[in-house]
């Protein structure tokens, strides 16, 4: 009588059966929030698990004072419409220094203004678990990572000596000071992902449809002038390009990509036909190859 | 250009209308270190066009600097992510990969090889439908071989494929290729599998992996990806009980309360009567809710909220299961455990148990025996160390509901996590009920412990010294016993040697024994508490699990620790009774302090210092400590 689930209703019941276990066994969870899309469909999973309750967790945006104006926007009118608490934090020691993604390169930047401000917000709030939107097709350190991923004192990853991890049987135990992250959708591809964007009709950053914008190309990429603060080289100038962005980050950090898809089917149809992966527009990916494991066992997500 | 992604736009059209219906295949892979399993995954990602270009120029970068086949590219780099990994050249935990060809979607566990890092590779396989195992041709089956067949085979896969891996390098013989089979076919006579079947290929080269290869022109099987693709690996649900684990009540408002959580087993109808296994409390499910809308019906795996036509008592880690179609509920179950900590098992010791969505302290009350991964034989064991498998009857603190792990993975599955550390100590499944606890009730008594202990006006409490021999224990404890009976409190003193004399004399020193030693003084000293009783325990009692053992056995309130702290130093430099020194000679085995660890208590409720304090101040303190908190004196009422 009842037709066996589809794929992505079979990722879509297990992550939320994830969201419910930390509800159900945390003393204090928290969602972090990154706008992106991949945030957008865990933000849709959370309303779907709890339903007819909102999601009984805060949101936790680390602000760094460069992301893209339109994600700002996209984000406060996201809290607003659903009524989600939605907390920011940024380092705000590192603004008031200028720290910032030209002048301490890309590493020390992230370092500052992401791994240290998680770390100080999980802290200063007490979060004993987060949630975070990061899928294990998306990088190979990920792809190790466990759906419950123990983190100790210092929130550092110890990637040698994970819990094991059967069945759904989680282990949510943690002594104080403890916490756990948690992936919700580690088993979702980016085309399982836009798929269900898709068929759910999820709200998007509308950076991720094309549109005319100012870019600069760096080493090959578009960088988007988002601001004035965008340091320009000598001699170059800002062009006008029909483009948009797989992956969303940090504007001066983030590459954006020459598309003419305005539409989310265009979107699926060109990202089936992508001959590079998302993470090729993430520069603080590219420092070195294992670059990904070391900011985890500082404590970046 | 060779290595991408090369889908055309009717598979797009196809993937955008919405008629794509893709099944999806969960594998594993798996076998002896260095049989090439992370190659293999990698060639399959490789060839089957999923890598994109930016990967593979850092697959040939990193080939450059870490890659182990000299100039050529190293496909086991696309897997091995860890730094550690990639610097020895190993697999050490599960890596998780996707790839998707026309016919269906893969999610790909490749799993490590070494003994050592067997959890990671049963992590692996727990969520997979089937199993390729790599065997390298020159070596044939190995004992991590024969292992991984049969975890692979207890933790219930059914399908698996033998990949016969590394055939370039015995010259794609048939005959090695027909030797190593017919060893597997003896190898996994007796493992349930319900499908076999071997394939001859070379991960490095890409025989046989996606392609028939002409090297191989003796075999006339289907190539590796072909097989994968067509297995049909879907099990008969239907007709299985319906099975609910409560995971979360929702309670939004007064009029709405739902029982979250995600159907494993069966299916589930509105109007439909179910029951609440443990308690046998019946109800009708009156609506399946979910943000799309509420539905019909719902079957397994479905993810939903029920709300019930009437007012049940159920909670998390409740079952609610067809009303026909019960489950079985017991306090002691018989099942085959994976150890997986580097800690031993101590039967006896109580550990917490994770079962769908209930937890319980558990106990592994008797280990029946260990199972020779070499030969699969039982042997006699009295413990499980790291990665040892084992069936053993547990005892659980409260009654549960399960089904055998054959009939239902969720159900019958659980992990047992270590109270401390708090370490995923073993992962097991359940077979069958030892007896029926819903038909053993416990006597409800008209006097209980409080009328009691009111009538001897005092608070009923275990006082639980605990420290190295010699400390002053039984010293101490006496002098406090001594000043509770002039205040005319009822006590009684529970002496470790005067106990080991009588009710223990059966027991030794070991590990095992202690627990055993300090559980049944706990449930001694429990019955004491019942009966309204001050009870003094003066034990070395050197585990801090035991003592949390003993302390969850009664009420809140009702166990007072009493570190009596001495450095071992001082301990043996007083040695009154000459068993430091006989111990130090070699005498006496397993001696708290010298070849037995002591593990003090880290937030005891009273701290003595027993190298600073005479006897009588301490005692005085504890007799202070007990008036303060109206346990004794002060007639009360």
């Amino acid at each position: 009588m009842n037709s066996p689930l589809t794929h992505l209703q079979r990722l879509e019941a297990e992550s939320i059966f994830i969201l419910r276990e930390v509800a159900a066994t945390f003393a204090k969870p928290v969602m972090m929030y990154s706008i992106g899309k991949d945030s957008s469909v865990m933000l849709h999973l959370a309303r779907k698990a709890f339903h007819p309750a909102p999601p009984p967790f805060p949101l936790l945006h680390i602000d760094t004072g460069w992301k893209f104006r339109d994600m700002i926007r996209f984000r406060d009118e996201t809290a607003k419409k659903y009524g989600f608490n939605l907390l920011v934090h940024t380092n705000e020691e590192g603004r008031a220094e200028g720290v910032n993604p030209f002048d301490q390169g890309s590493n020390l930047y992230t370092r500052i203004m992401k791994t240290d401000a998680l770390k100080a917000a999980l802290t200063k709030h007490g979060f004993d678990a987060a949630f975070g939107g990061a899928r294990r097709d998306e990088e190979k350190s990920r792809a190790k990572e466990r759906v419950f991923s123990f983190r100790n004192q210092n929130h550092a990853w110890d990637p040698k000596n994970q819990r094991p991890e059967l069945w759904s049987l989680y282990n949510t135990r943690i002594a104080p000071g403890e916490s756990i992250r948690v992936f919700p959708i580690s088993n979702w591809t980016e085309l399982d992902i836009w798929q269900y964007i898709l068929a759910e009709k999820i709200d998007i950053v509308p950076l991720y449809y094309a549109a005319r914008r100012p870019v600069v190309e760096r080493s090959g990429q578009w960088i988007m002038v988002d601001d004035e603060r965008m340091r320009l080289k000598p001699g170059e100038a800002p062009q006008e390009r029909l483009v948009r962005f797989r992956t969303l980050g940090c504007y001066p950090l983030t590459a954006a990509i020459d598309s003419s898809a305005t539409t989310l089917e265009e979107i699926v149809a060109e990202m089936l036909l992508a001959r590079t992966s998302e993470r090729q527009g993430r520069l603080i990916d590219h420092d070195e190859s294992g670059s990904m494991e070391k900011k985890k066992r500082e404590g970046y997500f | 250009m060779e290595g991408t992604i090369a889908l055309d736009r009717a598979a797009v059209e196809k993937l955008l209308s919405g008629t794509e219906d893709q099944s999806l295949l969960r594998f594993l892979t798996c076998g002896s270190v260095d049989d090439g399993k992370s190659t293999l995954i990698g060639r399959l990602l490789h060839d089957s066009k999923r890598l994109f270009e930016d990967q593979i120029l850092t697959l040939e970068r990193d080939s450059r600097k870490w890659g182990t086949t000299g100039g050529d590219m190293d496909f086991a780099l696309l897997v091995d992510g860890l730094e550690a990994e990639r610097e020895q050249g190993i697999t050490i935990d599960v890596a998780y990969r996707f790839f998707a060809t026309d016919r269906r979607k893969f999610i790909v566990a490749d799993t490590p090889g070494h003994e050592q890092y067997t959890r990671n590779m049963a992590t692996g396989a727990s969520t997979a439908d089937l199993a390729v195992l790599l065997v390298d041709s020159r070596q044939g089956i190995l004992t991590q071989t024969r292992r991984h067949a049969y975890i692979v085979s207890l933790l219930g896969i059914r399908h698996v494929v033998l990949a016969v891996n590394k055939i370039d390098l015995v010259g794609y013989s048939q005959e090695r290729f027909d030797e190593i089979v017919a060893a597997f076919e003896e190898l996994t006579a007796d493992l349930g599998f319900a499908t076999k079947v071997a394939i001859p290929l070379s991960a490095r080269f890409g025989d046989n992996v996606i392609a028939p290869s002409p090297n191989l022109a003796w075999y006339k099987g289907p190539a590796l990806l072909d097989y994968l693709e067509t297995i049909d690996v879907t099990e008969a649900e239907a007709g299985k009980p319906f099975r609910f684990p409560v995971q979360w009540v929702s309670r939004p408002n007064l009029d709405f309360r739902g029982y979250a959580g995600t159907v494993a087993g069966g299916t589930v109808t509105v109007g439909d009567e179910i029951a609440i296994a443990a308690s046998g409390q019946k109800a009708k499910v009156a609506r399946i809710v979910t943000m799309d809308g509420d539905l019909p019906d719902a079957s397994v795996h479905q993810a939903v909220t029920l709300t019930l036509d009437r007012e049940v008592d159920a909670s998390r880690g409740d079952l609610l299961v067809a009303a026909e179609g019960r489950p079985q509920v017991s306090d002691q179950i018989a099942a085959h455990i994976i150890w997986m900590s580097d800690e031993a098992l101590l039967p006896g010791r109580s550990y917490l148990l994770k079962t769908a969505t209930r937890t319980v302290g558990a106990t592994v009350s008797e280990l029946k025996h260990r199972v020779d991964v070499q030969s699969f034989q039982p042997h006699a064991a009295k413990t499980l160390t790291l990665n040892d498998i084992g069936f053993a009857n547990l005892s659980l603190a409260e009654p549960i509901a399960f089904d055998p792990y054959d009939e239902n993975r969720t159900t019958g599955s659980f992990i047992l996590i270590d109270r401390f550390s708090n370490a995923t100590a073993a992962a097991g499944m359940f077979r069958f009920g030892l007896r029926r606890a819903t038909n053993i009730h416990r006597q409800a008594l008209t006097i209980d412990k409080a009328a009691r202990a009111d009538a001897k006006g005092q608070r009923p409490a275990i006082l639980w010294f605990t420290g190295l021999s010699g400390a002053g224990k039984s010293t101490v404890a006496n002098l406090v016993e001594e000043k509770l009976h002039l205040m005319g409190c009822h006590t009684y003193l529970l002496d470790g040697d005067n106990i080991r004399h009588g009710l223990n004399r059966d027991l030794g020193f070991t590990d095992a024994d202690r627990v055993e030693n300090i559980r049944r003084v706990g449930e001694v000293a429990k019955l004491f508490v019942d009966a309204g009783v001050i009870v003094l325990v003066s034990f070395i009692s050197p585990f801090r699990s035991e003592r949390a053992m003993a302390r969850e056995l009664v009420g809140a309130g009702e166990f007072i620790e009493v570190f009596v702290d001495v450095p071992l130093a001082v301990a043996e430099e007083r040695d009154p009774k000459g068993l430091y020194k006989k111990a130090r000679e070699g005498g006496i085995k397993n001696f708290t302090g010298i070849d037995s660890p002591y593990e003090p208590p880290v937030n005891p409720d009273l701290h003595l210092d027993a190298a600073a304090e005479m006897p009588e101040a301490m005692a005085e303190r504890v007799l202070a400590y007990l008036v303060s908190r109206g346990y004794a004196g002060s007639h009360r009422r």
